[in-house]
C-alpha cells in the first residue's frame, strides 16, 4: 500500500504567439536543468519538439507572446482546450508587452502605411488567405481564454521559470518573489 | 507666457484675495472658474507665474477635480447625480429626455457652445432625487415636467439667478429627532459651557464621554484632542470635515443647512481644548448653495463676539474659521488626502504616520473632525461626559444619524441611540419589502434580509450615516456594479492595487453584466478583492471591493443567472476585431473570421 507512487511524466506543450521566442530562449537558459527537466516531463507540441498540434491531453501549456491576429486566436484555443492548466509566460502574454505598442494606432492605417506601391501612391494590402488576419489590438492572453497562472517578466529568467516548473511540478501553489519576479 | 490684460484684470481681485499663495489653488483655481468657465492651460500658466510656481502643479491640481475644467464646459453645465439611489428613481431616463430635448451628446458641449450634460458621483440629495448641479448648483427632485421647464430656461439663455426658486429647495427631511436634531440650542451656551469647565476639564469630560468620530473609522475624539494638544509645534488647527462623499449620506448637509451653530460651536470648543487658532470648514464642491448661508452664520458669531478676538471674554483665545470649498472628489474625505486640498494640492491621500495631530496642515498639528463629531461635542460640553456616556451601548455612545434613503415611504433623517437594530429603523421608515440594506454607503457593507437583527454600533455594524434599502424589485448585481464604477472613477490614481484594481473590478463587473462571465470572472472578482483590501493605501482601495465581495456572497444567483455556460468569454466580439484587417484586404474566406467557441 505504501509503495511509492511512479510518477507519471507531465506533459508540457509550449507556443511563442505574438511574442520574439526570447521566453523560450530563457527558458532553455535553464540550462543543465534541462536534463532534469527531462526526467520529469514530456514535451508536447513545442517548437522545441517540432509537434504541430497537441497530440494527447496536456498537463501544462506554456504560452508566449500576445493574440495580434487569428492565427493566434486557434493555437492558443487549441492549446486551452488540450491542457489542464495554461501559463501566461512573459510580459508578451500577461500584458500584450511591446507588440501592443501598435494599439494606440489605427490598425487599417497601420497596414495601409506599411504596404504601397512603391510611388507611395496607393496601398497594395496583401490578401493571400494564407496570411493570418490582424486583429483590431494585441491582446493579452487572459482576454482570449481563461489563464491559470500569470509569469511576467520581459522575459521570466531561467531561474524564474524553473522555480515555477519545479513549483508545479512537485504540487507546490507557485510562487514567485523577489528577486525573480521582475516585469522588465 | 504672455496673456490678454483682459484675463490678468479678471484674475487679479482673486489672486489679492487669497494674499498670492500658492497653498490657496485650490480656491483660486474654483474662482476663476466662475468667472471664466473654465481654466485653460493659458489660464493656468498664467496662475502659476502669478503664484510663483510651477505650470506642472497647477495641472497637476486642476485635472485632479473633477469640477475643474480645462476646456468650455458650455454656458450651462449639468451633472446629474448618478448614485443608485438617483438611478433607482429614473435619472437615466430623466438624462436621456434632456439629451434629446437639448440636442447634445452626453459629456460633450452643444453646438452652440451652450450647455453640457454629464453624470457625477452621489450628489448627497439621495432623499430628495434624482439630483442635478447645475453650474454646482443643486436642484432636486426632478421630474419630466421639471427637465422640461429647465430645458426651456436654459434655451432662452435666463441666467441661473433668475431660475424659479422651488427648483432649489433642499428639504432638511427630519424624520425622528433625538438628542441632536431634537433639542434647541441658544447660541453660544454650549460655549460658554466649554470655557466655564476650562482646557482641562473640558478634555476630562471628552474623554468621559468616549464620543467617537462619526465619519465612519470610530476615533475616540478625546485622543484625537489630546494627542493634538501635547504635540509640539505652532500654531494648531482645527479642520471640520464637511466633505460628505460617501454615497448615500446626506446628514452633514442638513447639519450645516440647519445646525450650523452646533458644527461652529464644536469647533471653537475643540480649538479652546487644544489650543488651537484656525481653523476651516472643509465644504465639498457640490454644497456649493450652503456657502452663502455659511459665511453669513460666521459673520453673526463673530458680531457675537463667538469667533475672532477674545472668544467668550477669554482673554488670548483667538479663534477664527475659514470655509474652504472641494471641487468633486471623493477621495478628499480622507482626512490626509484633505488636508493637502487645503493646501491648494491635488488630493491624494499621505502617508500616516505621521498623523494629522502631529503633522497635519501645513505639518502642524491639526484635528480633523466630523461634522456630526462637532455637534456632538457641544452636547459633552453642555451636559457633561457621564451624561453623554449613558445613552448608546458601552463601546458606542450617544446617538446616530442615519442617512435613510431608497426603497422606503419615508426617506430623509433619523436619530437614534446607538444599537438601534436594522429592522427597526426599516419599520420606522416604511420599508417593508426590503431584501438589502448597503450600511454606510458605498464602501460599507451590504446586509440581506437575515442580518436585519443586526444593530448599529462600532461594535456590530459601524457606520458613517449611509443607509440604502432596495426592495424585492432590485436587482443587488446593478447596485454593486453602480459602486464598482464609483470607485474606478474616485480612485486618485496614487497607488496601483487601486488604480488598476478598481477599473478591473468594473470591468469585469460590465463584463457579467454583457452576459460574457463566467465562473472564471466570479473566482476573479474575489482575487481582486483579496489584493485591493490589504494592498491599497488608503481606505478608498481597501473598501473598493466590499460592495461587489458582499453580494457575490449573500447574492449571488443575481451573478450566476447572467454568466455564459462555458470556460470562458472574452469580453469582446472577436470576429469584429478582424472586421478592419477584413475590409482592407477584401478577403472573406473562411480563415478571415473567427467563432465564438474554440
Amino acid at each position: 500500500m505504501n509503495a511509492p507512487m511512479l510518477p507519471r511524466k507531465l506533459r508540457i506543450a509550449t507556443t511563442s504567439l505574438s511574442g520574439c521566442f526570447g521566453c523560450h530562449m530563457s527558458f532553455l537558459d535553464i540550462d543543465e536543468r534541462l536534463i532534469e527537466l527531462a526526467g520529469l516531463v514530456e514535451f508536447d507540441r513545442s517548437p522545441i519538439t517540432d509537434i504541430k498540434h497537441c497530440s494527447q491531453r496536456c498537463d501544462v501549456a506554456l504560452i508566449e507572446g500576445g493574440v495580434c491576429n487569428a492565427e493566434n486566436v486557434h493555437v492558443l484555443r487549441e492549446l486551452r482546450a488540450n491542457a489542464k492548466t495554461l501559463v501566461a509566460l512573459g510580459a508578451c502574454a500577461v500584458n500584450g508587452g511591446l507588440p501592443a505598442q501598435r494599439n494606440h494606432l489605427d490598425v487599417g492605417r497601420c497596414l495601409s502605411q506599411v504596404y504601397r506601391t512603391p510611388d507611395g501612391t496607393a496601398a497594395a494590402i496583401p490578401n493571400d488567405p494564407e496570411l493570418p488576419l490582424l486583429l483590431d489590438k494585441v491582446y493579452p492572453i487572459n482576454e482570449i481564454v481563461r489563464v491559470d497562472y500569470f509569469l511576467p517578466g520581459c522575459p521570466p529568467s531561467g531561474d524564474t521559470i524553473w522555480k515555477f516548473l519545479t513549483d508545479l511540478l512537485t504540487g507546490r501553489t507557485p510562487r514567485i518573489e523577489h528577486p525573480l519576479l521582475k516585469f522588465d | 507666457m504672455s496673456v490678454s490684460p483682459e484675463l490678468s484684470s479678471l484674475v487679479v481681485p482673486i489672486l489679492q484675495r487669497h494674499a498670492r499663495r500658492p497653498d490657496r489653488l485650490v480656491q483660486i483655481l474654483r474662482e476663476v472658474q466662475e468667472i471664466l468657465g473654465c481654466i485653460t492651460d493659458e489660464t493656468a500658466g498664467h496662475l502659476a507665474e502669478c503664484l510663483g510656481m510651477s505650470y506642472a502643479q497647477v495641472l497637476s491640481t486642476r485635472d485632479f477635480y473633477a469640477f475643474f475644467y480645462r476646456e468650455n464646459r458650455g454656458r450651462y453645465r449639468i451633472l446629474f447625480s448618478d448614485n443608485i439611489t438617483d438611478r433607482m428613481l429614473g435619472n437615466r431616463a430623466l438624462f436621456e429626455h434632456m439629451q434629446k430635448r437639448l440636442r447634445v451628446e452626453p459629456g460633450k458641449v452643444s453646438a452652440d457652445g451652450l450647455v453640457s450634460i454629464d453624470f457625477t458621483s452621489c450628489t448627497g440629495m439621495c432623499d430628495q432625487g434624482p439630483a442635478i448641479l447645475v453650474n454646482n448648483r443643486t436642484i432636486t427632485r426632478l421630474t419630466p415636467q421639471r427637465v422640461d421647464a429647465i430645458c426651456d430656461l436654459i434655451q432662452r439663455g435666463v441666467p441661473l439667478a433668475q431660475w424659479p426658486e422651488e427648483f432649489f429647495i433642499v428639504e432638511d427631511n427630519i424624520r425622528r429627532a433625538d438628542l441632536l436634531l431634537g433639542t434647541p440650542c441658544e447660541p453660544g451656551k454650549a460655549i460658554r459651557a466649554a470655557v466655564a469647565r476650562g482646557r482641562d476639564g473640558m478634555l476630562g469630560e471628552m474623554k468621559l464621554s468616549n464620543l467617537r468620530g462619526r465619519g465612519g473609522a470610530g476615533f475616540t475624539t478625546a485622543v484625537k484632542w489630546e494627542a493634538c494638544r501635547n504635540a509640539p509645534g505652532e500654531p494648531r488647527y482645527i479642520v471640520c470635515n464637511a466633505d460628505e462623499g460617501e454615497p448615500g449620506t446626506f446628514k452633514d448637509r442638513v447639519l450645516l443647512q440647519s445646525y450650523a451653530g452646533r458644527v461652529f460651536e464644536g469647533m471653537v470648543i475643540a480649538a479652546y481644548t487644544v489650543g488651537a487658532s484656525h481653523g476651516f470648514l472643509y465644504l465639498r464642491g457640490e454644497y456649493l448653495y450652503l456657502l452663502q448661508p455659511l459665511e453669513t452664520y460666521l459673520a453673526g458669531m463673530r458680531a457675537a463676539g463667538l469667533l475672532g478676538r477674545n472668544i467668550a471674554g477669554v482673554a488670548g483665545f483667538d479663534f477664527d474659521i475659514e470655509i474652504h470649498l472641494g471641487a468633486g472628489a471623493y477621495v478628499c474625505g480622507e482626512e490626509t488626502a484633505l488636508i493637502e486640498s487645503l493646501e491648494g494640492k491635488a488630493g491624494k491621500p499621505r502617508v500616516r504616520p505621521p498623523f494629522p495631530v502631529v503633522a497635519g496642515y501645513m505639518g502642524k498639528p491639526t484635528v480633523v473632525n466630523n461634522v456630526e463629531t462637532l455637534c456632538k461635542v457641544t452636547e459633552v460640553a453642555m451636559h457633561g461626559g457621564a451624561w453623554y456616556e449613558a445613552i448608546g451601548t458601552k463601546q458606542s455612545t450617544g446617538t446616530k444619524i442615519l442617512s435613510v434613503s431608497g426603497d422606503c415611504e419615508r426617506p430623509g433623517l433619523y436619530e437614534y441611540a446607538f444599537g438601534v437594530r436594522i429592522a427597526q429603523v426599516l419599520e420606522d421608515c416604511g420599508a417593508s419589502e426590503a431584501i438589502a440594506v448597503q450600511v454606510s454607503g458605498a464602501s460599507g457593507v451590504c446586509l440581506s434580509e437575515r442580518e436585519f437583527g443586526r444593530r448599529i454600533a462600532f461594535e456590530d455594524v459601524p457606520t458613517a450615516g449611509s443607509f440604502m434599502i432596495f426592495g424585492r424589485q432590485r436587482d443587488m448585481f446593478e447596485v454593486a456594479r453602480n459602486f464598482a464604477h464609483f470607485f474606478a472613477h474616485e480612485s486618485c490614481g496614487f497607488c496601483t492595487p487601486c488604480r488598476v484594481g478598481t477599473t478591473l473590478l468594473k470591468n469585469i463587473m460590465d463584463k457579467i453584466a454583457a452576459g460574457r462571465g463566467t465562473q472564471y470572472e466570479m473566482n476573479e472578482l474575489l482575487r481582486l478583492q483579496q489584493v485591493l483590501k490589504p494592498g491599497s493605501h488608503c481606505g478608498l482601495g481597501q473598501t473598493a471591493g466590499n460592495a461587489v465581495a458582499d453580494t457575490v456572497q449573500k447574492f449571488r444567483p443575481a451573478y450566476e443567472r447572467r454568466l455564459a455556460e462555458t470556460d470562458f468569454v472574452p469580453a469582446f466580439d472577436l470576429d469584429a476585431a478582424l472586421a478592419r484587417a477584413r475590409a482592407l484586404s477584401g478577403r472573406e474566406d473562411t480563415d478571415a473570421h473567427l467563432g465564438e467557441e474554440a
